[in-house]
This record gives C-alpha cells, sequence and structure tokens, in this order.
C-alpha cells in the first residue's frame, strides 16, 4: 500500500492532509471540506472515497472509530494515525516538487 | 488496522457488512440533509454492493476469511451425510488411536531419554563376543570388583556409574508386623550427582556412601514412593526400616520424576552399592555400568582404556573357573567392550519387548493406512458427486487453489475430529496393553506421560494422514475441466482407476496384517498347547524365603506339616517352580572325562517332586530324604541322551566340575520322562535333579556358607481344582509352622506357565484385533467402491440391460475389475508378509512363514470379505430398471 501515484495518490494525499488540518472526521464531511477548501474546485469521486478511506485504515494511516452524533446517529469518524502523518510528511514535499515542476513547464511552453 | 483486528473480523462478517452498511448510509442521509437529491446521491455513491466487497477486503484477512467459510461449509456438508461421516471418523480415530497408542509404548520403553541431565552422554558399557553355548551374546552385566576396575582404569576420562537390577523385594516398616513390597535397586552413591539429580527433600547418596562395604545403611526412596507409601510427609525423612536383616534409615527423596534407569520397572528404594551382600564377590555379576562421556571425548582411547581392564579382570577371573574348556577360556577372554549410547536407559524389559512392540506399531501403522486408503476413497466418491458445483465455481470465477481448500477443508474437519477420538482412545488403550504386557503379580511399571512428545506425534500422525487421504482428491478437484464436466461427459474412468489403485493397496496391507497375525496367533497356539511333560492341574507354588540359609530338615518339617492340611493331596518341594524362567546351568563330567561343552540344567526337589508334578519315572528310583552320601541325583532322557548315550542312566555317576575344586559326584538313582524346565520354546534340555540335603550341591551355597537353602518353593498338588481356595489357609499354616520363612508368591501352576506365552498372547491379542479391524476397514471401503462405481455406471448399465444383457453379465461387469485389484493386492500382501516376516523370525515359534494354514486364511479371509463387499453393490446393479432409469435421463 506504499505506493501512491496517480490520481489515487492525489486523493490519498488530499484526505490525510484534510484529516491534519481538521481532526476527526466522517466521510462526507472529509468529502466536503476538500470541496471548500478547493474553492469548489476539487470535487471527490464519492464512489472512490470510501474504498480509498477503508485502504487507509488497512495500511493503519488512519484509525477508524463510531461516534454518536446529537442526533442520535452513529458516524463513523476518521482520524490521522502517526504512520499517517509520517506518510503526510514523505508525500506531501514530493506532490509540491512536481506540481512545481508541472507548472514550470506549463509556463515554458 | 491492526492485524488482529483483521483476523477478529473474520468471525464476525455480518457485523463487518452492516457496518459498511451503516457508514454509507450516513454518508447519504448527509448528502440528503444538505439537499441534494437521493436518487442523485445514490447514483454517485455507487452501488452499495461493490462497496461492501472492497471494504471487506481491507478490513477482513482475505486468506482467513475463505478459510473459514470453507471450514463451515465442510463441517455442513459432513453434517449432511452424517453416518458416512461418521464411519470415517471412527475408522480413522480408531486406527490412529492404536498408533499412538502403540507409539506412546515403544517411546516410553524404548526412546524417551531418562530425566537426567543430558542424557545423551549416557552409554553403557556391554560386553560383546561369543557365549558359553558357541552363540553371539552381548553382555550388560558386571562385578563390582570389575566395576571399580573399570572405574579406576578411565578416571578422568569418563565417569563411571552402576547400579543393579531393580527388584521387588520385602522390606518392614515397624517391625515384622507391616512387610510390604518395594522395587529395590542397589546404586553407586556418585550416580546421583552423576546424572544431575537433585532431592526433593533430605539429601541423596554421594560419592562419600561409596567408599567402605557394609557402612552407609542409608536409602534413597522415589518421589513415587514417598507419596504412595507416606503421603509426601516430610517426616519421612529419617524414619527407619528393615530390609534383609538390616535396618536403613531414608536420607532423602530424589526429585521427580526420576525412578530408576530401567524403563519398565520404578524403583521405590535406592541402597547404596556398598550395602550388597555380594559386593565383593568378583564373579556375581548384577551391575549395569554406565558412563557418561562429555562430547569431544575420543570414544576409540576410552573403549581401549575399558578394553585393556575388562581383559586384566577376565585373565583373573578365568583363575577361578577351573575345569572349563579351552574353546569356552578362549570365548570368555575374547569378549570386547563396547560402549553403547543408553540414552534411555538399558533393561531387560526392553530387550525381551522390543521386537513384540516394534511389531504391533508396524501393525498399527498399516492398519492407519487402510484407514486412510478407505477415507480417501470416501471422499474422492464424494467430490466427485459434487462434479457440477466444483466446475460451476471454477467457471463464476472460483480459484483452483480455493477449490483445494474447499476439499481439504473438509478432510482437515474428519482428520481433526479422529485424532480427538484417536487421543481419547490411546489413552484408554495404552496403560492396558502395558497391564497385559507382564504376569498380573508382578506388573510392568511404565510412565506414560502425555506430553509434547505425545501430542507432537499426534499431531504429525494426523497431518501426514489428512494430507494421505484428502491430497489427492482435492488436487484431482482442482484439476477439473469445467466445460466437459458441465456437459456430465469427463472420462469416467479416471476416477475409478485412482480408486482401484487405492482397493489394491488396502487389500495389500489387509492380507499383510491378517497374514502376520494368523503366525502370532499360530505361534501363541502352538506354545501354549505344547505338552510341558508335567501336569499343571491343581498345582499351587507357593515360594519362600529365610533371611538365614534353613537346614534341610527345617524345610522337610515344614513340608510334613503342609501335607497334612486338609485340601492337599501331596507336596513337595523344589528349588522354584518348573517353568518360572528360572535357569540354573552347569557344565557335567563323567569320571575321568574332560568337563563338558554342554550344559545341563539343575534344580533342587525334594522326594514326591516327580510324582505331585505328574512326571513319570521311566527307571530306577525317586530321591529320598537319606540321599546323602554319596550324592544321589534323577536325570531326565536329555540328559540320558548327552551324557549317557542314551543308555539307561541308573548307577551311573557324573560330577559338576565348575562348581568347586573337588567335584562332588552323583549318582543316578532314577530316570525321568523329558519336562519343560525354564522355558517353554527349549523343553528337552538335559536337566538334572538334586535332593533336598545339607550336603554340597553344585554351586548352591557359595564357599564357607551355611549349610542348607535360604529359599525354596513348596509345590502343592490340591484336592480342589481351584488351588488357590486353600491358599489361604496354607499361607497362615506356614506362618504358624516357621514363622521364619517369608511367602514371597503365591501362584497356580498354570498361572506360571502362563506367564511364559505372556508374550505372545499380548501379540496374537493384538494382532488378532488389528487383523479384525482391517478385515473390517476393507470391506467397508470394497462396499464404497463398488457401490460407488454401480452409481456411476446406472446409466451404462441400464442400456446394456435395454439391449438384452443378463444380470450375471452385469454382475460379472461391476465386479470383475474390483476383484482383480483384490488379487493383486492379496497376492502383494502375502508376497510382503513372506519377505518381512524374515525378520520377525524370532518371536514366531515352529511356524513357518511357508505354512499353507498361514497363507490360506488371509487369503480366505479377503476372498469372503470382498464378496460381502460386493452383495449389496451387486444387488443394486442388477435391480435398476433400464426403463426408470433413461426416461429420468
Amino acid at each position: 500500500m506504499g505506493k501512491t501515484d496517480g490520481m489515487q495518490g492525489s486523493l490519498d494525499l488530499l484526505v490525510l492532509k484534510t484529516l491534519r488540518r481538521e481532526g476527526r472526521l466522517h466521510g462526507y464531511a472529509i468529502m466536503s471540506a476538500i470541496r471548500e477548501r478547493s474553492g469548489d474546485v476539487l470535487r471527490v469521486e464519492e464512489g472512490s472515497l470510501y474504498p480509498a478511506l477503508h485502504r487507509m485504515e488497512e495500511a493503519s494511516w488512519v484509525r477508524a472509530e463510531w461516534v454518536t452524533k446529537d442526533s442520535g446517529r452513529r458516524a463513523r469518524v476518521y482520524e490521522l494515525t502517526a504512520k499517517g502523518k509520517k506518510q503526510l510528511e514523505t508525500e506531501e514535499p514530493k506532490w509540491q516538487a512536481v506540481a512545481k515542476a508541472v507548472s514550470r513547464v506549463l509556463r515554458e511552453a | 488496522m491492526s492485524i488482529w483486528t483483521r483476523v477478529a473480523n473474520v468471525f464476525r462478517t455480518g457485523d463487518v457488512n452492516r457496518e459498511i452498511d451503516e457508514e454509507l448510509q450516513a454518508h447519504l442521509d448527509a448528502a440528503i440533509e444538505e439537499g441534494r437529491d437521493p436518487a442523485e446521491a445514490r447514483k454517485a455513491l455507487g452501488p452499495s454492493l461493490k462497496h461492501r466487497d472492497e471494504a471487506h477486503d481491507a478490513r477482513v484477512v482475505a486468506w482467513l476469511d475463505s478459510l473459514r467459510a470453507d471450514s463451515v461449509y465442510g463441517w455442513r456438508r459432513l453434517m449432511k451425510s452424517k453416518a458416512t461421516s461418521a464411519a470415517a471418523v471412527l475408522s480413522l480415530g480408531l486406527a490412529i488411536g492404536a498408533c499412538t497408542a502403540a507409539f506412546r509404548l515403544v517411546d516410553a520403553l524404548l526412546w524417551r531419554p531418562l530425566p537426567i541431565a543430558s542424557p545423551h552422554e549416557i552409554y553403557e558399557v556391554n560386553t560383546v563376543g561369543v557365549g558359553f553355548d558357541g552363540k553371539p551374546e552381548i553382555g550388560n552385566h558386571w562385578s563390582y570388583p570389575a566395576f571399580a576396575l573399570l572405574r579406576d582404569a578411565v578416571r578422568g576420562d569418563a565417569e563411571l556409574i552402576s547400579d543393579s537390577s531393580a527388584d521387588s523385594q520385602d522390606v518392614q516398616f515397624n517391625g515384622n508386623a507391616d512387610t510390604e513390597k518395594v522395587y529395590v535397586q542397589y546404586v553407586l552413591g556418585s550416580m546421583f550427582p552423576t546424572f544431575g539429580l537433585r532431592p526433593a527433600a533430605g539429601r541423596l547418596l554421594n560419592p562419600g556412601d561409596d567408599d567402605v562395604p557394609d557402612a552407609h545403611a542409608l536409602a534413597v526412596i522415589s518421589d513415587q514412593y514417598w507419596k504412595r507409601r507416606f503421603a509426601r510427609d516430610p517426616h519421612a525423612v529419617g524414619s527407619m526400616f528393615q530390609f534383609g536383616g538390616r535396618s536403613f534409615e531414608i536420607i532423602g527423596i530424589v526429585e521427580p520424576p526420576f525412578t530408576g534407569t530401567e524403563p519398565g520397572k520404578m524403583v521405590d528404594v535406592f541402597l547404596p552399592v556398598t550395602m550388597n551382600p555380594y559386593v565383593k564377590a568378583p564373579s556375581l555379576s548384577f551391575l549395569h555400568i554406565f558412563s557418561r562421556v562429555k562430547s569431544g571425548t575420543a570414544m576409540a582411547t576410552l573403549r581401549d582404556k575399558l578394553q585393556a581392564a575388562a581383559h586384566a579382570f577376565f585373565v583373573e577371573q578365568l583363575g577361578r573357573m577351573p575345569g572349563l574348556q579351552e574353546q569356552m577360556k578362549q570365548a570368555f577372554l575374547n569378549r570386547d567392550v563396547a560402549l553403547t549410547p543408553a540414552p534411555a536407559g538399558s533393561s531387560y524389559f526392553q530387550t525381551a519387548n522390543r521386537r513384540p512392540l516394534s511389531a504391533l506399531f508396524v501393525l498399527s501403522l498399516l492398519v492407519l493406512l487402510i484407514a486412510c486408503a478407505n477415507v480417501a476413497n470416501l471422499v474422492t466418491a464424494q467430490t466427485a458427486a459434487r462434479e457440477r458445483e466444483l466446475a460451476l465455481r471454477v467457471s463464476i470465477g472460483g480459484g483452483r487453489r480455493r477449490l483445494v481448500q474447499l476439499v481439504l477443508a473438509e478432510s482437515a474437519w474428519i482428520g481433526a475430529a479422529a485424532a480427538v477420538l484417536g487421543a481419547a482412545f490411546s489413552s484408554w488403550a495404552a496403560p492396558r496393553v502395558v497391564a497385559m504386557i507382564n504376569p498380573a503379580d508382578d506388573p510392568a511399571r511404565l510412565a506414560l506421560p502425555a506430553d509434547w512428545r505425545v501430542l507432537g506425534f499426534l499431531i504429525a500422525a494426523t497431518f501426514l494422514m489428512t494430507a494421505l487421504f484428502g491430497l489427492a482428491p482435492a488436487l484431482r478437484a482442482a484439476s477439473i475441466d469445467p466445460a466437459s464436466a458441465l456437459k456430465g461427459g469427463e472420462d469416467p474412468h479416471a476416477r475409478r482407476r485412482a480408486m482401484h489403485g487405492l482397493i489394491a493397496l488396502q487389500v495389500g496391507c489387509c492380507v499383510f496384517v491378517v497374514f502376520t497375525a494368523g503366525l502370532f496367533v499360530m505361534t501363541f497356539q502352538r506354545l501354549a498347547h505344547k505338552p510341558t511333560g508335567f501336569s499343571s492341574n491343581r498345582i499351587l507354588a507357593i515360594s519362600a524365603t529365610a533371611s538365614q540359609p534353613r537346614p534341610a530338615q527345617a524345610w522337610r518339617n515344614a513340608l510334613q506339616d503342609l501335607a497334612r492340611q486338609s485340601g492337599v493331596a501331596s507336596a513337595a518341594l523344589a528349588g522354584w517352580p518348573l517353568l518360572d524362567g528360572t535357569n540354573w546351568v552347569n557344565s557335567v563330567a563323567l569320571p575321568g572325562g574332560p568337563p563338558s561343552q554342554l550344559f545341563a540344567h539343575a534344580l533342587k526337589v525334594s522326594p514326591g517332586w516327580a510324582a505331585t508334578m505328574r512326571i513319570p519315572i521311566l527307571e530306577g528310583r525317586d530321591v529320598n530324604w537319606n540321599d546323602v552320601n554319596p550324592g544321589s541325583a534323577l536325570v531326565n532322557e536329555s540328559f540320558a541322551k548327552a551324557f549317557f548315550d542314551g543308555a539307561d542312566p541308573v548307577g551311573k555317576t557324573f560330577m559338576h566340575p565348575s562348581s568347586d575344586a573337588t567335584p562332588p559326584s552323583f549318582t543316578v538313582v532314577g530316570l525321568l520322562k523329558d519336562a519343560c524346565y525354564a522355558e517353554l520354546r527349549q523343553c528337552a534340555v538335559p536337566t538334572a535333579y538334586f535332593p533336598f540335603t545339607d550336603a554340597e550341591t553344585p554351586g548352591g551355597t557359595p564357599h564357607g556358607a551355611p549349610k542348607g537353602s535360604k529359599f525354596a518353593t513348596f509345590i502343592v498338588k490340591t484336592e480342589s481344582e481351584n488351588p488357590l481356595a486353600v491358599a489361604q489357609a496354607l499361607r497362615l499354616e506356614l506362618a504358624r509352622v516357621a514363622p521364619d520363612l517369608h511367602i514371597m508368591r503365591i501362584r497356580t501352576q498354570r498361572e506360571v506357565n502362563a506367564a511364559q506365552t505372556i508374550h505372545e498372547r499380548l501379540l496374537s491379542t493384538l494382532a488378532t484385533f488389528f487383523a479384525a479391524v482391517a478385515i473390517l476397514l476393507a470391506v467397508v471401503g470394497l462396499y464404497g467402491v463398488l457401490n460407488y462405481s454401480v452409481v456411476r455406471r446406472r446409466r451404462e448399465i441400464g442400456i446394456r440391460m435395454a439391449v438384452g444383457a443378463q444380470p450375471a453379465s452385469i454382475a460379472r461387469a461391476v465386479i470383475a475389475r474390483v476383484f482383480a485389484m483384490v488379487l493383486c493386492g492379496a497376492v502383494a500382501g502375502v508376497v510382503v508378509g513372506m519377505v518381512s516376516a524374515c525378520s520377525f523370525e524370532a518371536l514366531f515359534y515352529e511356524v513357518k512363514a511357508t505354512d499353507a494354514t498361514a497363507l490360506i486364511t488371509p487369503a480366505v479371509a479377503i476372498l469372503i470379505a470382498a464378496m460381502l463387499a460386493a452383495v449389496p453393490a451387486v444387488i443394486r446393479a442388477v435391480r435398476i430398471d433400464p426403463v426408470i432409469l433413461l426416461r429420468a435421463e
């Protein structure tokens, strides 16, 4: 599960970063947070969100827990683990570098 | 998510699925709350089944989950056909139980290392050479002076210790009132430190107790005896008991589970070897010698040193044995010393039981193999019946590995259930077999711990067995071709060929087991019904000892008192009962002639002994109480044949040269018919019977010892058919008239005789049991295969009948090939049996592997079994109604 490339890698990174910033969130909230942060530009494919979350849970990057909301309904909230933080720290600079390189190429063109 | 959570989730997949659904539902709820269209939100999320599948894989250990699913499925399938499954489990369980029981016996007796420090450094010091009878002989008994020589020879290189055989002896606590039997072993004090043993209480013997003979009246007891006799009372240390006319003090308890170095006997009391009355006698060999050899020691050098010391001792010893022939002298001197690894100790019991128990172990393994073949056929047939299901699984993408797992899971259930049953059966059976090994009044004492060795064997055997019967059908299932299987057109013969091969194997093993069992049973029958030359009817043998030699007159008085008791028809004295295994042999010399190379057996008897034992006097007369000077003797026919060339021996004289420098001579007064002496296997041996007198008798009294005998056996012919009926009365009477006598054992002569065939009885009983199980399994197996083949071929049979085939030809078609396999197997089994019978030859008596009865019995048995097994299948085949069948298809 260590490999993160392409779009899947970017989704993982977005989820990790969001959890880092916002703390504990359930699936829908993670999706909403990414959309808001990106100024409604990045819309997470809902169908891919939960498989990604479960995969990251299996890799122990995130930890899940059931909480009871004020409405009495149960929600499964996710939070970053130490391993997830480390993953974020190694992947984020890599992504930055790639993004920078891509924009440099685009500028020169 | 941790691996443990994922493992745990395997067993709560229902909950896991519910949680996934709940999470997705929460997502939808949140979306709808936000004002989105429910249908749109559901569509955006995608099908929940897909989510469930993906999330499932992330949350549970997939392979474990599939294993769980297959196990559950396998269990359900077994439960669906309860009778068949039960038969499979029962037959395997019985077989694996028998195997485990045999393993436990063999392991406990022969393989299990002694519970001492580094048992693998322990070697036994043996002599290897030729005995006086000219046969190869391995000796393991030494006298104490010999041991002292050897120990000094290798001091610094290896530690030598010695101990005697453990014997059942009388000891008394609180004076004569409290006599009890305990197993006593004389040991070197330094044995305890050499073996790294620690006391559970008090102290153990040590090298300081080995210096002065007769000065250390101390005893160490085993933990078992401590528990049995003293209920682990710490005050046992310091208590006194009487043994052999001396007081001994218990100084400590050796920690469990050490009970001596002789598997088959458990020592209760350890005494210093320096307290043995024969410790100074160089000619009395009663000690085993063990050596602890540190790894890295040059074994050859060590052996050479021992050899040199032993040789010097042999030379010195030879000086004390006048009248030996040159050939015997050479044999005596040319014995080599050998160091034999003895991590499991050394005992006569091991030697005597090695072959019988190994034979039983092999038989039980074969029965297990038969049971495996049975279950393999069963699983094959069941797998065949679900061919379509398996093919369907493959065609919708189930992996072939998963198919192997599916079929193996079912086999694993059978194997596991059989193992549990087998463990229970073996813990029931093993102690019972141990009880059968020795006569009831001298039971074998063998620890049978159920520890990791036994568990390891059981688990290994279960795995191996499951692989044996489960792997082939599983692999066959995996190689299924869905296209042809679903069409029902798979080659119908392929599977049958495999099953027929198994039938041949099974029949082969079965015939082998029945054949071998037959040889054992015949051996037992021949020995048990062998004429002994005397009558055991209504004979009671009362063996008694005295602490001091008793004059002949004292024995005679006691005897005459016994003979007057009511219920006693006649009574006599003998050194020991015939056939109790005791041997007393000597060479014989005729006046002016050299000592004989052939040894003669000897026994002291009183007047009337021959009549009481119903041994006919062919010539001359019986001995009488006045036959003192010159000594008189009775001899048997074999004796007359060997030493007097078959001439009438009455009136002739002979000598026992090796007993004394001036050998006493004996005049033959009577000729007796041959009677078995010590062993049933050797009945026509030259034997001389000497009267019970105070006169010098050959080898009877050590030099300078008081005249008389310390032990004798009263041979009583009773009036009642059950000799034991008067046993108690006679015991009380003896205690009254001869209070100095200890009654050692009271046995009927029948018991004594039965003890002679105890190994044969054990072997024939258990082998018969194995043979019966083997035949039963073969019948079940044959029935299964025949039935299966009829079911598989019912369409073909239907068509044949429709075109006019006769029932007889149908029956022939059904059974022909299977019977050919039975024949192949039977021939192979008998051939292998005949070859391997050679290695068991020592266990047989007057039985040849080529014996017609031995050959025909298993063949007939298996043929009858096969016919019985074939009947239902044939009936089923000829009853097939082509009309119904073809319409149904």
